[in-house]
């Protein structure tokens, strides 16, 4: 994307106006491990969500906190702090 | 109605700050800036002026200090000298590449080492690439005129610049001249309210000073130096504007006596006035001298430079620092600048006025003097200097 | 109302972010989870100044940012003096009715180089000048970002491509700087530390000290799972070790007077912290007795310190 902008392009003192336009960037691509969650296991505490350093884990239908794989880098910290041990991390598959 | 006062150059650079009723300061004292910093506190001590006073704890904070206050829209004003100016080395860069239109006066005062608090170019020429607008003032009324016409022009929504004022240390800094003061009320319409596009704030979140990976490192830097060049129009319609209110125009290269010279000598700053004298004295006798003086260092005024010079044969350039292993530096931009014109004239240089060391009539006299020897018989010193001991002949290859 | 927090017993946290996802860091990284943390207590009214490192380069690349509150970089390190000019900018500008007056928090935020090393100067005179500022600072013990360089905030014994242990060296042979007695020594209202594994107990100090009408300072450790060497899962874990074998003590100093936030009736021994980490794993049994010796001694000396200040 930065590849394709002109001098022309650029803003006065390049500042950047437009908030959190970062969040185009797929994170997601880095794992190689996803957490998977045990529905039936979870007890909506909330850690993994306030835990996640990448704001990853969002709150899903029912209450439940869940990763958006589009972000997750896949680090594993919501599965380790648990207290349910009801999210598993599970290596992704070659493509 | 106008006043007439007697001001040293520094309190009229603090008299035109407070006049443009500026928001910030932050600045630092350092010999022979510190009237400044002095003058502008007691102004905010009294009520005189209305500002943020911070007393930071080096030059390098100064100018940060400076460029959060820009950022956020406040008129934002500092001054430096020598050591100071280096100390803030990276940061001038920053305030440049980043828009922000701080205005700065800089006593210039010559480089460490040997230490000396007294006055010479070096501190200026160590920052020809920093982007900022810089001017060189050769008396007290340019030190207050050139920094009210400063906030104009760095302030214009299609400038966003910082401005740089050069005044001599001591011999402008701590000299008393008198100097026209305006009407507040002349100033006012004159100098418009500073209001900065891209302030931070929280109800329109921004990014300021993202990085620049090398995919687009260049096109920012590119960015920049149109934007620069391109300052040159506000440049000159700030000069238009302010003579226009005030009754004084100023222009990018000064000329004086040039009519039909055939010899013309180059000076900077405030050693200029004293070769006037010097350039009229040879006119007196029959003489066709002239002296051309660049107030406009940076943007540089190439079109009005080469336009100026073009019909003389010898151009003499006085320069008041060494660039190490090069020269004099105003010289070597100078020729560089008229290389691929037709006709030129005959360029050379001569250094002198190191480290506070006064320049009389009869140095210049000397300077043109031998410039014009130099320019026929060509030179076997190392250097051309004016006034400091010992033989430059016999030196280097 | 409900859907904008998360409710942890009687703690509502906000489900704002003020840093967007799609941001850089490594992946556990404990420093954007505090910074994380730090967001959601000060809120959208702030105006925030950041040292180079691994927060500006992993939230700022052009042309785009993850931060969606006003931001500004610009040095590595001048952030405390560019704070004071937005600082001092608002003010005045607030005064002289050029901006509208209403409440923005002034927040600087460095990582240990910033804060200890380089830009030491420019917070003391920050503090100095009472400024009414928030400084942040995010210490993950080196100079992570351009790759593990050590700071004066390294600990005894670790090692770092600087400092590396070796043949002939333990690694950082100095101790670490106590920036906390120095923002303390410059008398300002409010200085703490903070962890993100104690998320509330963050959360609340950032939110205390971006009260404060004055300078505050808060030190924040950041795990570093890139630097410290270990899982990226241990994170959390290895930031409740440095509390709970008080290498790293919650603490506050109010105008003066300590408080030990945490003080566990008997400190776990440190190689439980260490062992966990690969910057610590050439140490040998006496090197990490040394080191226990070392934080028995600081622990007992901010002990002190607190008892100073009985409740």
């Amino acid at each position: 994307m930065a590849d394709k902008l002109t001098w022309k392009d650029m803003q006065v003192g390049n500042i950047v106006t437009e908030a959190g336009s970062a969040s185009f960037r797929r994170t997601g691509d880095w794992r190689t491990e996803r957490p998977i969650l045990d529905k039936e296991k979870c007890i909506k505490c909330a850690l993994c969500w306030i835990y996640c350093p990448d704001a990853a884990i969002k709150p899903s239908e029912g209450g439940y906190y869940e990763a958006d794989l589009y972000y997750c880098k896949g680090c594993g910290i919501c599965a380790r702090i648990c207290p349910a041990e009801a999210i598993m991390m599970m290596e992704e598959e070659e493509k | 109605m106008s006043r007439r006062v007697a001001l040293e150059a520094s309190h009229a650079a603090a008299e035109a700050a407070r006049m443009a009723d500026v928001d910030v300061i932050s600045a630092y004292p350092i010999t022979p800036q510190t009237h400044i910093p002095e003058r502008l506190a007691e102004m905010v001590a009294d009520g005189e002026l209305n500002a943020a006073y911070i007393p930071v704890e080096s030059e390098h904070s100064a100018l940060s200090a400076c460029l959060g206050a820009a950022a956020v829209g406040a008129r934002t004003f500092t001054a430096t000298a020598g050591q100071g100016l280096e100390l803030m080395h990276e940061v001038v860069y920053v305030a440049s590449s980043m828009r922000y239109p701080i205005v700065m006066t800089v006593c210039n005062r010559a480089l460490s080492a040997p230490l000396s608090v007294w006055g010479d170019h070096s501190d200026a020429m160590a920052v020809r690439d920093i982007g900022w607008i810089q001017v060189f003032c050769q008396n007290n009324q340019e030190a207050f005129d050139l920094t009210l016409w400063a906030f104009r022009v760095g302030e214009d929504p299609k400038v966003l610049l910082p401005v740089m004022i050069h005044i001599d240390g001591f011999h402008l800094s701590h000299v008393t001249e008198p100097v026209i003061l305006p009407e507040q009320e002349e100033v006012d319409r004159f100098l418009p309210r500073f209001h900065y596009p891209f302030a931070l704030d929280p109800n329109r979140p921004m990014t300021h000073g993202a990085f620049g990976p090398p995919e687009i490192y260049s096109e920012a830097k590119l960015a920049q130096e149109v934007a620069f060049r391109n300052s040159k129009a506000v440049i000159l319609q700030g000069w238009r504007e302010f003579g226009d209110i005030f009754g004084l125009y100023y222009h990018p290269v000064e000329e004086y006596r040039t009519e039909n010279a055939e010899t013309l000598f180059l000076t900077m700053g405030s050693f200029t006035e004293t070769a006037k004298i010097v350039i009229d004295a040879r006119r007196g006798k029959g003489e066709a001298i002239g002296l051309i003086s660049l107030r406009l260092w940076r943007p540089f005024p190439f079109e009005e430079f080469r336009r100026i010079v073009k019909d003389a044969k010898i151009l003499i350039v006085f320069d008041r620092c060494i660039s190490p292993g090069m020269g004099g530096p105003v010289f070597s931009e100078v020729r560089s600048a008229l290389y691929d014109e037709e006709p030129r004239p005959k360029v050379v240089g001569l250094i002198g006025g190191l480290g506070g060391r006064d320049m009389s009539e009869k140095d210049f006299d000397y300077v043109i003097s031998r410039g014009g020897e130099i320019a026929e018989k060509g030179s076997e010193k190392m250097l051309e200097t004016v006034g400091i001991r010992g033989e430059m002949v016999g030196i280097g290859e | 109302m409900e859907e904008k927090f998360v409710r942890f017993g009687k703690n509502l946290v906000t489900t704002d972010e003020y840093l967007a996802a799609g941001h850089s860091f490594c992946i556990g990284c404990g420093e954007v989870l505090a910074l994380r943390l730090a967001c959601k207590a000060l809120g959208k009214k702030v105006i925030i100044a950041n040292a180079t490192g691994c927060i500006e380069i992993c939230t700022s690349p052009l042309p785009v940012t993850s931060w969606q509150v006003p931001w500004i970089h610009t040095l590595f390190e001048n952030t405390a003096a560019e704070i004071s000019g937005v600082e001092a900018g608002l003010k005045i500008l607030m005064e002289k009715g050029r901006i509208p007056e209403r409440d923005i928090k002034c927040v600087a935020i460095g990582g240990d180089g910033a804060t200890s090393d380089i830009g030491l100067q420019a917070l003391s005179g920050a503090f100095e000048r009472n400024h009414n500022f928030l400084y942040l600072c995010f210490d993950n013990e080196a100079y992570m970002n351009t790759g593990i360089q050590r700071s004066s905030a390294t600990p005894y014994g670790a090692s770092t491509t600087t400092a590396p242990a070796g043949k002939f060296s333990i690694g950082q042979v100095t101790r670490k700087k106590n920036m906390v007695a120095i923002a303390a020594a410059h008398n300002i209202p409010y200085v703490a530390t903070a962890c993100p594994s104690y998320r509330f107990d963050l959360m609340k100090k950032v939110r205390k000290g971006a009260g404060i009408k004055g300078p505050a300072y808060v030190h924040i450790l950041s795990p570093c799972p890139t630097g410290w060497r270990y899982g990226s899962n241990l994170t959390i874990e290895i930031g409740q070790l440095a509390v709970q074998t008080g290498i790293f003590p919650l603490y506050e100093i109010e105008n003066g007077r300590y408080r030990l936030n945490a003080d566990p009736p008997k400190l776990k021994p440190i190689g439980e912290y260490l062992k966990l980490q690969g910057r610590y794993r050439h140490l040998t049994g006496e090197q990490v007795q040394i080191i226990q010796e070392m934080v028995n001694g600081d622990y007992a000396a901010l002990k002190e310190k607190v008892a100073a200040f009985p409740i």
